[in-house]
């Protein structure tokens, strides 16, 4: 087992004053609470997008309040022009992929409790954290100006393919600066969780207490660190693919463009490109930023889980096992993505092969949380209900995955609804649930209150069934050969179709509505709140063993030692039926 | 048989505080020495990213043949030549005890040496480009040149940082002698070795590619 360390110096002061405290704090605490915060506004900033686009979709003459003000030339008279839907097509995946998926679960979370899970008084490099969020939100900026730019946001989507995204205005309206906004936007993106990766492994690595060994970690904990191996590789491949793409589009270069590319009756001038070069680079991230989203997810699922259920999981260690499992296979799969791509057929099944093997530690996760379901005293509260809520979506959104992998299925159903089906729920709404349960669940620690348990069991029945009443149909309307993308349906084959887009709609609206009730909830436990206790779960990891919420220095200038692993549930403890981990009580059952 | 093995063990232990100027290395060291290995790793992934796409691009009926300006050869040994004036600077410095030196020990004109021959391979790969500018090849001229002129720009950006961490590294010295991080120190030279190891990894793809 690898060393740890017993002297987990602090590298930095107390912070004083307003700016040190909670602008530009090197806390790791305040610094994921930043990112929280960051991925709260493009949370809600890409769901009134989706709004707006699935408005459009089934009312296309509807004219939305307020939309002009947005854009004049987009929505004149308030009515959504066909490229302005692009443009929040756009808009909405890229704020959600990066903005959300990726700062929520893991640069959040991680960045508040992993080091303190592991025992450190903060990360290895807490200017480098500093600077990973404001770099972020310093994309976040960038991106967000697409929108109060005369040129408007792009319309290429959030994977802006090449060749169209190379060439600059020639392709449409936001393609000269709102796509320049969108590449320097994730470049910056790119930096900072480069940063944040390495942040995180060198913590992992070095900062753990005395006692920590890497199996007596937390498995959300594992999570993280697997995540930010990752996103390590993914980040640094995207970075020069972004630079190679603004090369293209400002300096006049050919790597993406081919010749003859004829755009707004104008020959481009370049020659010789690979617009599937891109696709390549961008998919050879995109696809390990499928597990950068979800992996954290199942990390801080099986935490919860644990403790709700009152007893380990089957396996802890074939949970971490296939969790690897998976991030190393991440890295085989992304050509799946592209089997319409006019890929050699062998290729094809070169990626459709471990796409499917993929699938294997996947599922052992599955039964993994299910066997250990079965039977068990189960505490039905907010957190606990996303945590399951996370496995019903991750199942039935994962399903549909084994068609997608198989190249001769893909090809019928890759341009359709079906996928976005089920990428929605098995990446978008699977890593949420695991978000909202991991704020019921933390809460209490970051702030010493309860969040509401009415509203949170309210807002959980609302989100999960709203879910299902959205994505679920998006899966038949694929089938039928609805295609993705279009911003209207004009085919006499959907005409059958459009009361069913009608009611995922009024479905998105509800649920939609319902995330104000989470908002509210944060906001009025955050200072209303029921006050909790130290260790209001009775939860066996390190977090629970310091006041909450926890000082500057985490565990006030004690260093922990750790004795046992954080899965002592249902077990005779001086304090109950668990023991934490840095107590040296002895356990019948041993770890 | 316990205590014997625990005796030798501290006794390693002191054996290496001792080398490392009394100070033990600590968590955060660790870290440090963690983090620029894996800093390491993801810069190599990016110029990885870099040459698969030199190959997928050199397919094309565009693709010529650049011929390297001489310069960057001279450039190569003096990057080659910093890193062993490096090594020297690193062995009279650690002599000392620990980082703690004065101004004007050997050390510190090994330092500057290497910082001065780091300068030197900027300025090289700038001329470089000059030279190319002067035969009308410019960055958007034809793929090879796009390429010579990324991959080395980038390199460069990196060999900067580097440069960075001597300048931190003479001011610490000069202006406040004093312990100085080991650690700090030693990940300086890992990662300034790397920076040649990279380079001349980029001149072949370079010279056999574009």
């Amino acid at each position: 087992m690898a060393e740890t360390s017993a002297e987990p110096a602090h590298v930095h002061a107390p912070p004083e004053g307003f700016i040190r405290k909670h602008v530009f704090s090197l806390d790791h605490k305040v610094i994921g609470k930043q990112y929280y915060a960051l991925a709260l506004l493009a949370v809600f900033t890409g769901m009134i997008l989706s709004w707006l686009m699935r408005i459009h979709l089934v009312w296309p003459n509807a004219k939305i309040p307020g939309l002009e003000l947005l854009s004049k030339v987009g929505a004149p008279g308030g009515v959504m022009t066909p490229e302005y839907y692009l443009s929040l097509l756009t808009m909405h995946g890229t704020l959600m992929v990066f903005f959300v998926l990726t700062n929520a679960p893991f640069a959040a979370f991680g960045n508040y409790f992993l080091p303190i899970q592991i025992g450190a008084e903060d990360m290895a490099f807490p200017r480098f954290n500093m600077m990973s969020f404001w770099t972020t939100f310093a994309a976040w900026v960038v991106l967000m100006l697409a929108f109060v730019i005369p040129d408007g946001p792009p319309i290429a989507g959030w994977t802006e393919y090449t060749p169209l995204s190379a060439i600059g205005k020639d392709a449409g309206p936001g393609m000269e600066w709102g796509a320049s906004c969108w590449g320097i936007s994730i470049a910056l993106f790119c930096v900072a969780s480069l940063l944040s990766s390495l942040n995180f492994i060198a913590t992992t690595l070095d900062l753990r207490a005395k006692g920590m060994t890497l199996m007596r970690m937390p498995l959300c904990t594992w999570a993280w660190f697997i995540t930010s191996c990752i996103a390590l590789l993914a980040f640094a491949v995207l970075l020069p693919a972004c630079i190679l793409l603004m090369l293209d589009r400002h300096a006049g270069t050919s790597f993406f463009i081919p010749a003859g590319i004829v755009a707004s009756d104008r020959l481009q001038p370049h020659s010789g490109g690979s617009p599937l070069l891109w696709q390549h680079l961008f998919w050879f991230f995109g696809h390990p930023e499928v597990y950068i989203a979800i992996l954290p997810s199942m990390g801080i699922v099986s935490h919860i889980l644990i403790n709700s259920m009152r007893k380990p999981l089957l396996s802890a260690k074939v949970v971490i096992y296939s969790m690897m499992s998976i991030g190393f296979l991440s890295y085989m799969v992304w050509g799946h993505h592209m089997f319409l791509s006019g890929m050699n057929p062998m290729s094809a099944l070169a990626f459709s092969f471990p796409t499917l093997t993929i699938t294997i530690p996947a599922t052992i996760l599955t039964l993994i949380w299910l066997g250990s379901l079965y039977g068990a005293n189960l505490q039905i509260n907010s957190a606990s209900l996303f945590a399951i809520g996370f496995i019903s979506m991750f199942v039935s959104g994962g399903v549909s995955g084994f068609f997608l992998a198989q190249p001769s299925i893909d090809i019928y159903l890759h341009a359709t609804y079906f996928v976005v089906g089920h990428f929605h729920m098995v990446m978008g709404v699977a890593s949420l649930f695991g978000v909202f349960a991991g704020t019921y669940f933390w809460f209490p620690k970051m702030t010493g209150r309860y969040m509401s348990e009415g509203l949170g069991k309210l807002h959980f029945w609302i989100t999960f069934i709203g879910a299902y009443c959205i994505f679920m149909p998006f899966h038949y309307l694929g089938l039928i050969g609805n295609v993705r993308r279009y911003q209207s349906f004009v085919d006499d084959f959907m005409a059958p179709y459009i009361p069913l887009h009608k009611f995922i709609t009024i479905a998105a609206l509800i649920t939609g509505g319902a995330q104000f009730i989470f908002l509210f909830n944060l906001i009025y436990s955050r200072f209303w709140g029921k006050p909790a206790p130290q260790n209001p779960w009775n939860a066996t990891s390190l977090e629970w063993s310091i006041p909450s919420p926890p000082p500057w220095n985490n565990f006030g200038g004690r260093h922990p030692v750790v004795y046992h692993d954080p899965h002592q549930y249902g077990v005779k403890g001086g304090a109950g039926d668990f023991v934490m981990q840095d107590s040296p009580e002895v356990i019948a059952s041993g770890d | 048989m316990a205590s014997t093995t625990a005796v030798t063990a501290q006794a390693e232990k002191l054996r290496q505080a001792a080398r490392r100027g009394g100070v033990a290395a600590t968590g955060a060291d660790r870290a440090s020495r963690s983090g620029i290995w894996v800093a390491m790793f993801a810069i190599t992934m990016s110029f990885m990213a870099f040459t698969s796409a030199l190959f997928v691009r050199e397919g094309s009926l565009d693709w010529g043949h650049l011929v390297l300006p001489s310069i960057v050869y001279w450039n190569t040994l003096a990057l080659l030549a910093s890193s062993g004036t490096f090594e020297l600077a690193r062995r009279r410095l650690e002599l000392v005890g620990g980082g703690r030196v004065q101004s004007g020990e050997p050390g510190i004109i090994w330092l500057v040496a290497t910082l001065a021959l780091g300068i030197a391979f900027c300025v090289g790969q700038y001329s470089a480009w000059q030279n190319l500018r002067a035969q009308g090849i410019y960055l958007a001229t034809n793929p090879n040149s796009s390429f010579f002129y990324v991959l080395t720009f980038i390199h460069v950006l990196h060999v900067v940082g580097g440069i960075s961490a001597f300048l931190y590294l003479l001011s610490r010295l000069a202006l406040r002698p004093g312990v100085l991080r080991r650690s700090f120190f030693e990940n300086t030279a890992i990662y300034w070795h790397f920076m040649g190891v990279l380079w001349l990894y980029l001149l072949l793809l370079c010279r056999t590619r574009l």
